[in-house]
């Protein structure tokens, strides 16, 4: 098991204003699973992508089986034995599985044939699957099994992975996990994308830490702790967010109760929601799981106005709301920041500026006789920059010029310093680094600590199991009954998020 | 067997003639759509076919260099709207209605000496004695080898889109360009290729309008028909057998106004004219008011424009 399969000998590529990756050098065994560690924005997709063909390398070299290796297309790294699952951007939702496979593949047999091998080698695997079914009505789960096997099914000598397990519950990550572990057993190198420690130290063989595109370090996870791993990718020590003992405020109606609420989904093969029910005291935070497409951004849309109930489904301090628009649920005190942000919760081609004054025009009163007053919205839109240490040269740029972490940073200190009542937030620390998140999520504590009832949606088990004071569960479009976040063990989550997915076919023995 | 001054074997076979521009033209714009591009010039397109093809049968004496010569100058034309939109990342929507107006334009330029002038004739296929049957034969086997062709190509256009890997990797890259990309298939060169076809397809269906139809050389021979293509394209649901449904069904209602209004029937004439444009419209409003667009089969990257660095 000691042969090397790839190994990357300097390997640098710069981009205008940064530098992915400097002079990175790693290699990997035949059958070896190896961990690639960093935070968002440490070189990690660079990496990969050239190592798949997607980028070309300014200098440094490249050797698979000994040979110089230098792909210049995705096909050319197939061919070569390279096969990539990819974190998203890469299924077709209106085709079904088995087209979705065959555009993955360089000679794909005739359709018969295919969905054939599709449903033997999935079975094989422990990843049951349709080929006849639309890709669009498949779970997230579901959708990567069409990934993996689109991959399998070119014998790959070498499987790299994207952060597999962002979009999954912890019972479909044991599945993959053992089909992972069965691929390495045949001799296919895994090459392991993730920053979830964890996950590494339970799957790896070997890991190669990345920081601001440099490797700072090699390791056995096994041998070396979560938090010495956490240290070395992030090159601070980190504390986790401080709670002060909640203060009882003593009302008699709940900030935000939700009953029976049902809609229909405005997305696109979005999941409608079904007979919702819970409530958030001042003061509490409520966190909300589920896999993504488990009706989060439906629920979003219901909190924040976007999308209208009848009216005694949602209700504020008591009086009914289902059934009025974002800005007068702003007026009483309502802040919402959605999952997109580029395009849902930011216009992107608009400054920093006038982004801040979109949501914050009526809380902030942001307006003069029905002029927008610039200069405030300019000083808070910088006073927001300044408090959420969101790095840009200025807040006259737009926002699709911002780095998505940073992006994020501004976006939720937009909402978080409107004096909110109710807060309702979308995967908090999505794509920011492990110190912008333990902020943000600090920042989530204080607000709750100041007296706003915080509803937190997130896939990221970490967030809401250090924010929330109660824990649900979102699945198909139903909530689960609410529990205290406290005692709760990883098994009792997995289940309340639905277990596996109906992949209980998976693994015997 | 006349209704009302009409009959109905002559009225099918002229359906099947009058459809034959739009259908052209629709199939065309399919592909294009199909692989999520947006190209409003069909108009301007038909029309530069209509001219090119109209000079190029004239001088050289050939109505099938005459075809030839349509497809290969609205294909030239539509190249125009592939670099500005895909090359340089133009707005589609406002390219294309720029081509249309670019397009009329030119082509009445290039027109200038030709007014008045009558085409080589096109012959019709010669079946013998099939042509002969009664109404069958009429409504068959009576035309000119475009009418045959313009169902061969619907016929094509559906073999390829769904049984062959070319147009599996065509609708891929209409539905999630950055998903294409990631698998390393070339999304801009693969849509100024349809954008090519469409141009071509466009540009047949205008020569046929000035070498059969009509046939002589006017300004402004096309008369909208691009814009009805256009329809037909969203009308059909993105399916190729459906174009051919939706251009016979206003092939069919613009034939059978003319008939009716040369019949003398009692409809005021204007009725009759924006009859198509009408019921296009209801067929609209029906079919987008179902489950929203996926329900419209609409290919999901339509009309976005495509930037490999992201």
């Amino acid at each position: 098991m000691t042969t090397e399969l790839l190994r990357i000998d300097g390997v640098t590529k710069a981009y205008p204003g940064v530098v992915a990756n400097s002079d990175v050098s790693f290699a990997i065994s035949k059958g070896e699973i190896h961990a690639l560690l960093g935070e968002n924005g440490a070189g990690k997709s660079t990496l990969v992508k050239m190592i798949y063909g997607l980028v070309k390398p300014d200098s440094g070299s490249m050797a698979l089986h000994g040979q110089p290796y230098a792909p210049a297309r995705p096909s050319a790294a197939r061919n070569s034995g390279v096969a990539m699952v990819f974190q998203h951007f890469s299924l077709f939702e209106a085709l079904n599985v088995a087209e979705n496979v065959a555009l993955g593949m360089e000679n794909p047999p005739p359709m018969r044939t295919l969905a054939e091998k599709i449903s033997a080698v999935s079975t094989e695997y422990g990843l049951p699957l349709d080929p006849t079914r639309r890709v669009g009505d498949l779970s997230a789960g579901e959708r990567q099994r069409v990934e993996i096997v689109r991959c399998l099914l070119q014998d790959p000598k070498l499987l790299i992975m994207d952060e597999p397990t962002s979009v999954l519950t912890p019972q479909e990550v044991d599945i993959l996990f053992q089909t992972l572990r069965q691929l390495s057993a045949e001799g296919t190198a895994i090459l392991y994308i993730s920053h979830k420690l964890e996950e590494i130290r339970a799957l790896c063989d070997e890991a190669t830490i990345l920081r601001r595109g440099k490797v700072v370090g090699t390791c056995t996870p096994r041998d070396v702790s979560a938090r010495d791993m956490a240290e070395m990718m992030v090159g601070a020590v980190l504390t986790p967010p401080a709670r002060s003992a909640r203060k009882d405020w003593g009302d008699a109606h709940a900030a935000l109760e939700v009953t029976g609420l049902s809609a229909a989904s405005p997305i696109p093969f979005g999941t409608s929601l079904k007979d919702i029910t819970f409530s958030v005291q001042r003061g509490e935070v409520l966190g909300i799981a589920g896999v993504a497409g488990n009706g989060q951004d439906e629920l979003l849309l219901a909190l924040s106005g976007e999308l209208r109930s009848a009216p005694e489904m949602v209700k504020c301090f008591g009086s009914p709301i289902g059934d009025t628009p974002p800005n007068a649920r702003r007026a009483l005190g309502f802040v919402a920041a959605p999952e997109d942000r580029l395009g849902h919760a930011a216009a992107p081609d608009m400054s920093l500026v006038e982004n801040a004054f979109l949501s914050g025009a009526v809380r902030k009163t942001l307006t003069r006789n029905g002029f927008i007053d610039w200069s405030k919205t300019k000083r808070w839109a910088e006073e927001v920059v300044a408090q959420y240490d969101v790095r840009t040269p200025g807040t006259w740029v737009a926002a699709r010029a911002l780095s998505g972490g940073n992006l994020q940073k501004f976006l939720i200190g937009r909402e978080l310093s409107q004096a909110p009542e109710v807060v309702i937030i979308n995967q908090p620390t999505w794509g920011v680094d492990a110190a912008a998140a333990a902020f943000i999520r600090q920042e989530i504590l204080d607000r709750a600590q100041d007296g706003a009832a915080v509803v937190v949606i997130s896939q990221d088990l970490d967030d809401l199991l250090e924010v929330s004071d109660r824990f649900a569960a979102l699945n198909e479009g139903r909530l689960t009954p609410a529990r205290p976040t406290e005692g709760l063990t990883v098994d009792e989550i997995g289940l309340m998020m639905g277990g596996a997915h109906g992949m209980e076919v998976a693994h015997h023995g | 067997m006349d209704f009302g001054g009409i009959n109905p074997a002559v009225l099918v076979a002229s359906l099947m003639v009058a459809s034959v521009p739009i259908m052209l033209a629709a199939i065309g714009e399919l592909v294009v759509e199909k692989a999520g591009v947006l190209n409003l010039g069909v108009e301007g397109m038909m029309i530069m076919g209509a001219i090119c093809g109209f000079i190029t049968a004239v001088q050289t004496g050939s109505p099938f260099l005459g075809f030839v010569g349509g497809a290969v100058g609205a294909a030239g034309l539509s190249l125009v709207f592939a670099v500005l939109t895909q090359v340089l990342q133009a707005n589609q929507v406002a390219t294309g209605l720029a081509l249309t107006l670019f397009g009329l334009g030119l082509s009445s330029l290039m027109g200038q000496g030709y007014v008045g002038i009558k085409p080589p004739l096109t012959s019709q296929v010669p079946f013998g004695p099939l042509a002969d049957l009664p109404v069958l034969g009429r409504i068959l086997f009576n035309h000119d080898p475009m009418v045959y062709l313009s169902i061969i190509i619907i016929a094509a256009v559906w073999a390829v889109l769904k049984f062959s890997r070319m147009g599996l990797v065509l609708r891929a890259v209409g539905e999630s360009h950055d998903a294409a990309h990631a698998l390393g298939y070339k999304v801009t060169r693969i849509r100024i290729l349809a954008i090519l076809f469409g141009g071509a397809m466009a540009g047949l269906g205008g020569a046929y309008l000035s070498l059969v139809r009509v046939p002589q050389w006017t300004d402004g021979i096309t008369a909208g028909a691009g814009w009805i293509a256009l329809a037909i394209v969203v009308f059909a649901s993105w399916k190729p057998w459906r174009v051919l449904i939706g251009a016979y069904l206003f092939g069919g209602i613009s034939v059978l106004q003319l008939n009716l209004q040369a019949a003398g029937a009692r409809i005021p004439v204007e009725y009759l004219s924006m009859s198509p444009y009408v019921i296009t419209i209801i067929v609209l409003v029906i079919m987008s008011s179902g489950k929203g667009r996926a329900s419209m089969n609409a290919p999901a990257a339509l009309g976005q424009n495509f930037h490999a660095s992201r």
